[in-house]
């Protein structure tokens, strides 16, 4: 049911396409996985181009989903504030950065993908009382960013309802063909988080989006963030038979999505 | 002088026992504050340790704790408390003897705390965490003496540290204490009497007479060791006919995977049905108690063990001690040979088994030295800083204090000494604080200052702490039992990462046994018996010993022989080989060779700098080699070389070796590299800023934590400065990163005009690289050629999927 199709092409329903726009790899000479000459800086950014309910999305090595023709950047569980959290319930104080950190890095996409609208798919926060005590530095950085761009708070499990920023809140938003919302539900084609999904190839371990004909999962964008693996029964359970894991990192690698445990002996030296 | 009591003097003389010359000095020196006694195993040490106490308590003892007894194992408690229970009970004493480990009930615990025996037998960690309640100076006020077992083992890790750091608090609590440190044979004896004494105060080191020299060889063996490999297999029809010829055998090994295996062989070997037992950190306490009693019983004719049958459990009948696989470290093979024969002034017997060709050169270099009385030892650093921070929160735990009292407390400790003020004041700062140049946790401190104390904040932030006492730093372990309706019998514990790989009906070994993986419940293992199947070997986080300078050095010096006849033929063809199609290494030159095998280009230095030294290089030259783009993908070390692999051949490794270049490189990959991240991880998770992970608090599931490689990536990108990155630093330096062993072989072969290397290009794996590829711990180099094959594998996977 997966098939490749030309750049660009708005084909309808379950059709992705693969495409590794910086990358030296044979994907390139695929037919129907040609360079797409007009995406601009986008393309040093070694992202990976695929389609889900016909919309063409880009996933990248960040983390981020970019909708190029919504101009659109989507993340997911940022998990702003953990590290004031975990120091707030009397446990380790972690380095203070991990705020700090994140919001560097989703500048720097927003920079670079000169995204107009964002959704946050839920998890923004780590919990409502992190909402409220984000540093003074950290909160203005947060509203510069938001300053000018259609901005979506989708609910999370940790943050019900962070009411100290502007931009709307919603439980769910359909937008075209696909629905966000925070965790995956049966009504597809939808783009989802959640589960921070993380997968094993060569010996590696990363975060990584999964994708299937009906869904995406992103991976946690937060700098301090742990992972599910992509074996673990939840996950081999929601996503189809064919699904995809694409790897972030220094690029986005899509590789078939792992459903066993990786076994010592085929890390290859 | 202390006197004994007369029914105890009546009982040793019926049993026809005198006391030897040391323990009746230990006896005259009872009141010293602090005294060491170096004794070979065998010679009464534990008792001299303990006649003050004895002597002190008399016939008829008042309530409270009166001698705290601490060792390194668990195992050395429970066998403490049968030997001294003899002498106790056969002379009618009303002493009360009782141990407190991780193994027991909580129960028994909490009526320990209520109710203290005369005498506790313990364990560091379980000495940490008494300290740490709220009631422990009424446990310990009328605390008189404690004796450190085996202070020689402990002063080689941090729990030595950790355990000096809780003397020191003892000592406040019960001013009185005096220390008793039992040790074996060390290099400086009045180092580790420093160590163990209260600083400033004196401490006499006695000298038991260490007795004849031991009777140790190599086993001769029909086949010869293999190429590479470890765990002795091949000597199995030798080792056999050696237990058969012995009352007892002890069969060292020096990890828990080793000993499994080799046991499995053993037992199919045993054709007579002799009874033999394995015994090693990973088996469950009633596998392990079972054995032990049964080897106190005299029924076992051979143990297979690790180091937790190390250390001075006195088993009677052990008459024959064989190592298998080589000592790594004079001291400790001293020590183990000690385990034979315990008749004091009896040769002790004792049989080396190397596991392949490169180990019987060292086996021959550890039996001369054993021969020579020469010791190896390194110098100890200070203490470590990582333990002083868990020592500042456990204070927390049981008591507000003042900065000023802990830290004059904390000097008097030996390993901490030279502690300044400032790096004191650092250590509470982290620990109150996070310690960060933003000040973020103001509202949210771990430890607050009020009325002049410094105490939790949130108090219920103590369990927590609690659970994370202690500096050895496991991998995370599932227990294993076998399956049945009544709950089933506890075998052991694997370790995560291998229980992972496991599907149901795969068959692995524990215990001996071949059982057979049915599920994972509620974090168990569950498996059931399966004889005669091909197991799986469980991996187990074992010690893993380095070799020392004075045996590397030995070792070389054998090369440089002309020929070698005290060397079995094998092993004198083995390097003659070696020396015709390579050369071997000199001590005063560098031997670096190149050569293709499996699809990689191979590098093998030959430095001879012992395994963290070369470690070092291994990172140095590969973050040279990816500059100049010759594609390094990751290094193991040895003790006596590094195998660096990668995509490129090396033609020309002068340049990789300059100095110059090497010392500029260091400061750069120190912060990015694995070992590093490695380093900081133990330090992180002893300092208290990373959580252990605990069993019973697991989520299924999503892991709630992640990893500490991003801590340390961010705390180096916004806080340079930062006291953990401090503690990693100095103790890499030290510990892992040894450069200072870097410079010392640069500086050795810089000598020589044409600069000392020898470069020699082969067409294949030479002999002497040859084991380099069984070695565990490679280190992955993440740079172009790592990137290159994760899109390689990440193709080949699309393309078998059909979907490339």
């Amino acid at each position: 049911m997966l098939r490749p199709v030309a750049d660009g092409e708005a084909s309808g329903g379950d059709i992705w396409a693969s495409k590794n726009l910086a990358s030296d790899s044979s994907l390139q000479a695929q037919p129907g996985l040609a360079r797409n000459a007009a995406v601009g800086q986008i393309q040093s950014m070694n992202t990976l181009e695929f389609h889900l309910g016909g919309v063409a999305l880009r996933a990248l090595p960040s983390g981020a989903l970019h909708w190029p023709g919504q101009r659109l950047l989507c993340v997911s569980d940022l998990h702003f504030g953990k590290a004031e959290r975990l120091a707030r319930r009397g446990g380790a104080l972690l380095p203070p950065y991990d705020t700090e950190t994140t919001l560097a890095r989703l500048d720097s996409d927003l920079e670079a993908t000169g995204a107009r609208q964002v959704i946050c798919l839920g998890d923004s926060f780590d919990d409502l009382a992190a909402a409220g005590a984000l540093p003074e530095a950290a909160r203005l950085w947060l509203l510069r960013l938001m300053a000018g761009r259609d901005w979506t708070w989708i609910l999370g499990n940790h943050d019900p309802a962070p009411q100290d920023f502007g931009g709307s809140h919603r439980a769910a938003l359909r937008l075209g063909a696909l629905t966000f919302r925070h965790i995956a539900t049966a009504d597809t084609p939808e783009v989802s988080g959640h589960y921070h999904p993380k997968a094993s190839v060569a010996g590696r371990s990363r975060p990584c989006f999964l994708l299937d004909a009906q869904r995406l999962i992103l991976p946690a964008y937060g700098a301090y963030t742990g992972g599910l693996a992509s074996h673990d029964p939840v996950l081999t359970g929601l996503m189809g038979a064919d699904a995809l894991a694409i790897l972030t990192g220094t690029r986005a690698l899509a590789l078939p999505m792992p459903r066993m445990a990786p076994k010592p002996g085929v890390l290859r030296r | 002088m202390a006197i004994l009591p007369a029914s105890l003097s009546d009982w040793f003389a019926a049993k026809g026992w005198a006391l030897h010359p040391h323990q009746a000095e230990m006896l005259a020196r009872a009141s010293d504050p602090a005294t060491l006694l170096i004794a070979p195993t065998g010679g009464g040490k534990t008792l001299a340790g303990f006649l003050p106490t004895l002597a002190e308590l008399g016939a008829a003892p008042g309530p409270g704790l009166h001698t705290l007894y601490i060792s390194p194992l668990k195992a050395l408690t429970a066998d403490i408390r049968r030997n001294l229970r003899s002498p106790v009970e056969g002379a009618g004493l009303a002493i009360r003897i009782e141990d407190r480990t991780g193994d027991t009930t909580q129960t028994q615990r909490r009526r320990q705390r209520a109710d203290p025996p005369h005498i506790l037998l313990t364990t560091p960690e379980s000495l940490a965490l008494l300290l740490s309640y709220e009631d422990a100076p009424r446990i310990f006020a009328g605390l008189q003496r404690v004796i450190v077992d085996e202070i020689h083992a402990l002063a080689e890790s941090k729990r030595g540290d950790q355990l000096m750091l809780g003397l020191a608090r003892l000592q406040a609590l019960a001013p009185g204490l005096r220390r008793v440190g039992l040790s074996a044979t060390v290099e400086d004896p009045p180092a580790l009497a420093r160590y163990l004494a209260r600083n400033p105060d004196p401490c006499t080191v006695l000298h038991a007479d260490p007795g004849p020299d031991p009777d140790i060889s190599m086993l001769l063996t029909d086949d010869a060791p293999p190429w590479a490999g470890g765990g002795g297999r091949y000597a199995i029809p030798a080792i056999l006919d050696q237990v058969k010829a012995h009352r007892t055998t002890l069969i060292f090994h020096n990890t828990r995977a080793q000993a499994e295996i080799f046991f499995h062989d053993l037992w199919l070997a045993n054709e007579d049905g002799l009874p033999i037992g394995i015994h090693h950190g990973s088996l469950a306490r009633e596998q392990r108690e079972r054995v032990e009693a049964a080897m106190t019983a005299g029924a076992l004719r051979a143990i297979v063990c690790t180091g937790s049958l190390d250390l001075g459990i006195d088993w009677g009948d052990v008459d024959l001690v064989i190592q298998v696989g080589a000592p790594k470290n004079v001291k400790r093979l001293v020590q183990r040979i000690g385990r034979a024969n315990h008749r004091y002034n009896a040769p002790s017997k004792a049989l080396l088994v190397p596991a392949n060709r490169f180990e019987v050169v060292e086996c021959h270099a550890a039996l001369e030295a054993v021969l020579a009385h020469d010791l190896d030892g390194e110098p100890r650093g200070p203490g470590p800083r990582d333990v002083l921070c868990q020592h500042i929160l456990v204070a927390a735990c049981a008591a507000p204090f003042a900065a000023d009292a802990l830290y004059a407390e904390v000097v008097t400790a030996g390993p901490y000494a030279g502690l300044s003020r400032a790096a004191f004041d650092e250590c509470l700062d982290f620990v109150a604080t996070g310690g960060y140049a933003l000040r973020a946790y103001d509202r949210w401190q771990r430890l607050m200052l009020r009325g002049g104390l410094w105490g939790l904040r949130d108090p219920r932030a103590a369990a927590v702490i609690r659970q994370n006492i202690g500096t050895i730093i496991d991998t995370e372990t599932l227990k294993v039992r076998l399956k049945n309706r009544a709950g089933g019998m506890p075998l052991g514990e694997v370790e995560e990462g291998f229980a992972a790989t496991l599907t149901p009906g795969d068959t692995f070994l524990i215990g001996g046994q071949v059982v057979r993986y049915e599920g994972l419940r509620e974090m168990t293992v569950e498996v059931t018996r399966q004889p005669g199947r091909e197991p799986k070997v469980a991996t187990f986080n074992g010690t893993k010993f380095a070799t020392s300078t004075l045996l590397t050095q030995r070792i070389l010096r054998i090369f440089q022989q002309a020929d070698w006849p005290d060397l079995p033929g094998h092993t004198a063809a083995w390097l003659a080989l070696q020396r015709r199609v390579s050369r071997l290494p000199q001590p005063d030159r560098l031997l670096v060779e190149s050569f293709p095998h499996d699809g990689r280009e191979h590098l093998c230095v030959y430095g001879f700098a012992g395994r963290n030294a070369q470690q070092t290089l291994g990172l140095l030259l590969t973050k040279r080699m990816e500059e100049e783009g010759l594609h390094p993908l990751g290094f193991v070390a040895t003790d006596y070389a590094t195998l660096i692999w990668g995509l490129d051949a090396v033609r020309d490794v002068a340049p990789l070796f300059d100095p110059a270049r090497l010392r500029d490189g260091l400061e750069g990959w120190l912060s990015g590299n694995a070992v590093m991240k490695r380093t900081f991880r133990n330090a992180a998770i002893i300092a208290g800023l990373i959580e252990r992970s605990h069993q019973g608090r697991r989520k299924s599931g999503r892991q709630a934590t992640f990893s500490s490689d991003i801590l340390y990536d961010t705390l180096l990108k916004y806080d340079p400065g930062h006291l953990m990155l401090t503690i990693t630093r100095d103790e890499a330096m030290r510990g892992l990163v040894d450069f200072g062993r870097v410079e010392e072989m640069l500086a050795r072969i810089g000598t020589a005009p044409d600069g000392g290397i020898d470069m020699a290009r082969l067409d294949r794996v030479t002999p002497l690289a040859a084991p380099l590829f069984l070695e565990m711990g490679r280190v992955p180099v993440e740079g172009a050629a790592r990137e290159r094959l994760l899109a390689e594998a990440a193709d080949r996977l699309m393309q078998a999927a059909g979907l490339g």
